[in-house]
């Protein structure tokens, strides 16, 4: 056999325990093989510890990018074009590949982890995720850092978000888009609508409650609900009393499901009447119907935010096109454009100036362009170290699964 | 003996003479069913019963695990989810009789009734097998839009009192199982429809001959003739149904009671990553269903069925 080794990590990985475990063609052909490969495959996948390293950079040669993103996150027209893409293509020269593939945080990371830890393309050359998915990127080392010197309009950056605790200094993320988490409600049959998160357990509304599935939204505002700052050091049994109650309201049939994003469809048939969401995709089920059959409020006891970052996956090759991609978004004026037809927030200074020439009603829209009053009911979950992300996450799945 | 089937009667001599040769042809024609079943079946599975076993990795990261021998992972999970497990076996339980229920007079009218009407009985089973052209997610989903609150089940119930005001359908038991049963019928039927469709008339009329009323002949001679169809398809009702996760899910007619143990490894795998754990309830949930179907088998007596 020939001494050089295959390039793939796996196959090289592979080639080097069947030399070391000095398994025969014959023996592997013999069925035997079949047990000793996963055997091998299951060694590897769980003896890689060092943290993979940077894939190089073509961007010089290769004009191409390709951007995973979530599912309503970029304006589009009638002919399902994205305008803004469209114009940086053209600027640019870079050919950007636009794939809605993450839906889920956790799924879109269960689906990608092992090429992570092995330094491989993921097929995302940069991906959103949220803000806690982000910071578990950067602490594994799956993400290339940031050459901010190709993104000189990060001056334009937001400056609350500029130092978040799983990120500082920016050095590996930059915001996409922000939102609220709150309370929603159908003012056809909750004229009076919803105050407060206590609201939700009125008797009325019994069965008609739905949560959302993601634990930092749902349990955030049960926790700020009970008096605890979310942002700060908030102790485990803190938690766990928002985890009673929430366990108490599920099994007394007061809420009645607890939903990724298909939260909507229960409220569109009716299912649930008022709920825990997202602010924005309560102006799209609006803009479905054709008038405001459902109103967004934060609680008075707050909300939570939570932003969507862009990140560089450690594999990728094109960490250059990446950064014109986000440097071109964070030019005022595209970002405006961006946010009048995603409704989240923007994470761009000066795009609220933009927006007054596109829509001067978007640009008073507390949900794009919240002023420092709004931004004052909100808090930021802070971010959770692993032991209790295992411990909170468990916990949390325990009522999901009844 | 895997290559019998290559020692009939006519070919016993020859083979006989030639015993090495034959079976390195038969080896090599068995090969690609081999290295098929070594390569998607053998390795995924040793590798699930290695994962069962593995422990958590220094790190402590979320989804880092070591390779070890923590048989304490399946002692937690039998004592967390083993609500889940009984839960599973009983919705399947449940929707392999419904569906049963439902099946045998449909596959009694397809294949015995409509004897005489080849063209009916043809269309008949087109239409059970009709529903299989849209995908069951979509039928499943429209289920749950019809079973809603504000939908035309429901608000029939509530104007009739049968339903009282804070009760509901979707999210419900009575959903999942509905669903499942719904899921499964063209299973059900299928295989009942082939057995009924190959049964003598005669017997049955000889059990008239002999003074056996109708009910008499249908358990005595019509029942256990279509015995294998019936075992088949509660198989192939029961053993999907145990594992099933779309219709407990609550992103379809399922709730936060109902999540059955294919919730619960999903939950595992994507949300918790809590890998050993999904493998070792894989792994219980495959020798239950093992088990199970092993004594059913042997207890039903359809020897030529597997």
């Amino acid at each position: 056999m020939p001494g050089t080794l295959p390039d793939d990590p796996i196959i090289r990985r592979l080639v080097q325990q069947a030399r070391a475990a000095q398994l025969t063609r014959r023996a592997v052909l013999a069925g035997a093989g079949g047990i000793a490969t996963a055997a091998t495959l299951a060694a590897c996948a769980a003896g890689e510890k060092a943290k993979p390293t940077a894939a190089k950079d073509v961007s010089a040669t290769e004009k191409t990018l390709a951007w995973s993103n979530w599912p309503a996150y970029m304006d589009e027209d009638d002919d399902g074009n994205h305008p803004t893409l469209d114009a940086f293509e053209k600027q640019s020269g870079i050919t950007v590949t636009y794939n809605v593939d993450v839906d889920d945080n956790n799924s879109y990371y269960a689906k990608v982890r092992d090429q992570l830890a092995l330094g491989q393309d993921i097929g995302a050359d940069t991906v959103c995720l949220t803000d806690w998915m982000v910071g578990r990127w950067i602490t594994l080392g799956y993400t290339q850092e940031l050459d901010h010197a190709n993104i000189p309009n990060i001056s334009n950056l937001v400056p609350d978000l500029e130092d978040p605790d799983f990120d500082p200094g920016r050095k590996n993320s930059l915001p996409w888009q922000g939102g609220f988490a709150g309370l929603a409600w159908n003012t056809e049959k909750v004229p009076n609508g919803l105050k407060s998160i206590d609201d939700l357990w009125d008797p009325s509304l019994k069965g008609k409650v739905g949560v959302l599935s993601e634990m930092r939204d749902t349990i955030g505002l049960l926790m700020l609900s009970q008096g605890v700052d979310i942002s700060g050091d908030f102790t485990a049994d803190q938690f766990q009393a928002a985890i009673d109650l929430f366990t108490k309201e599920v099994n007394d049939g007061q809420i009645r499901n607890v939903k990724g994003n298909a939260y909507l469809e229960d409220l569109q048939n009716e299912d649930t009447l008022a709920a825990i969401v997202w602010s924005g995709d309560i102006t799209t089920i609006n803009g479905e119907v054709g008038y405001e059959k459902w109103k967004f409020a934060i609680p008075d006891s707050g909300g939570t935010i939570w932003n969507d970052n862009f990140l560089v996956p450690i594999g990728a090759a094109h960490k250059a096109n990446a950064e014109a991609l986000m440097n071109y978004y964070y030019e005022p004026e595209v970002a405006a454009e961006v946010a009048a037809w995603v409704n989240y927030i923007t994470p761009v200074v000066g795009a609220k100036e933009a927006m007054e020439s596109i829509d001067p009603d978007l640009a008073e829209n507390q949900l794009i362009f919240p002023s420092d009053e709004t931004l004052a009911t909100v808090k930021r979950f802070r971010t959770l170290t692993s032991a209790e992300e295992q411990q909170f996450g468990a916990a949390f799945q325990a009522v999901l699964l009844g | 003996m895997a290559f019998g089937a290559f020692a009939t009667t006519a070919a016993q001599s020859q083979a006989e003479d030639a015993p090495r040769r034959r079976s390195w042809v038969a080896l090599v024609l068995l090969l690609p069913g081999i290295a098929y079943l070594a390569l998607f079946f053998l390795v995924p599975l040793v590798s699930l019963v290695l994962t069962s076993f593995n422990a958590p990795g220094p790190s402590g990261a979320m989804g880092d695990y070591v390779p070890g021998f923590e048989w304490s992972n399946y002692v937690t999970v039998v004592s967390m989810y083993g609500e889940h497990i009984i839960r599973s076996f009983l919705y399947a339980l449940l929707a392999t009789a419904f569906a049963l229920l439902f099946s045998y007079p449909l596959a009694y009218l397809l294949g015995v009734r409509l004897r005489r009407f080849p063209l009916v009985q043809a269309l008949g089973v087109t239409l059970v097998i009709a529903p299989f052209f849209i995908s069951f997610l979509l039928r499943t989903l429209a289920w749950k839009a019809i079973l809603s609150d504000e939908g035309p089940v429901s608000t029939a119930l509530h104007a009739l009192s049968l339903l009282g005001s804070d009760d509901h359908i979707t999210g419900t038991p009575f959903s999942v199982v509905f669903g499942l049963t719904y899921n499964f019928i063209p299973f059900m039927t299928l295989p009942i429809y082939t057995s009924l469709e190959r049964l003598d008339l005669r017997y049955v009329e000889a059990g008239g001959d002999l003074y056996a009323g109708p009910v008499q002949t249908f358990l005595r001679v019509t029942l256990p003739l279509s015995l294998p169809g019936v075992v088949s398809g509660s198989l192939l009702t029961f053993i999907p149904a145990a594992g099933d996760y779309v219709n407990a899910s609550s992103t379809f007619l399922g709730g936060t009671g109902t999540q059955m143990v294919g919730n619960v490894i999903e939950a595992n795998f994507l949300s918790l990553q809590n890998y050993p754990a999904a493998a070792a309830m894989s792994i219980i949930l495959m020798a239950i269903i093992l088990v199970l179907v092993g004594v059913y088998v042997a207890r039903s007596g359809t020897k030529d069925l597997v």
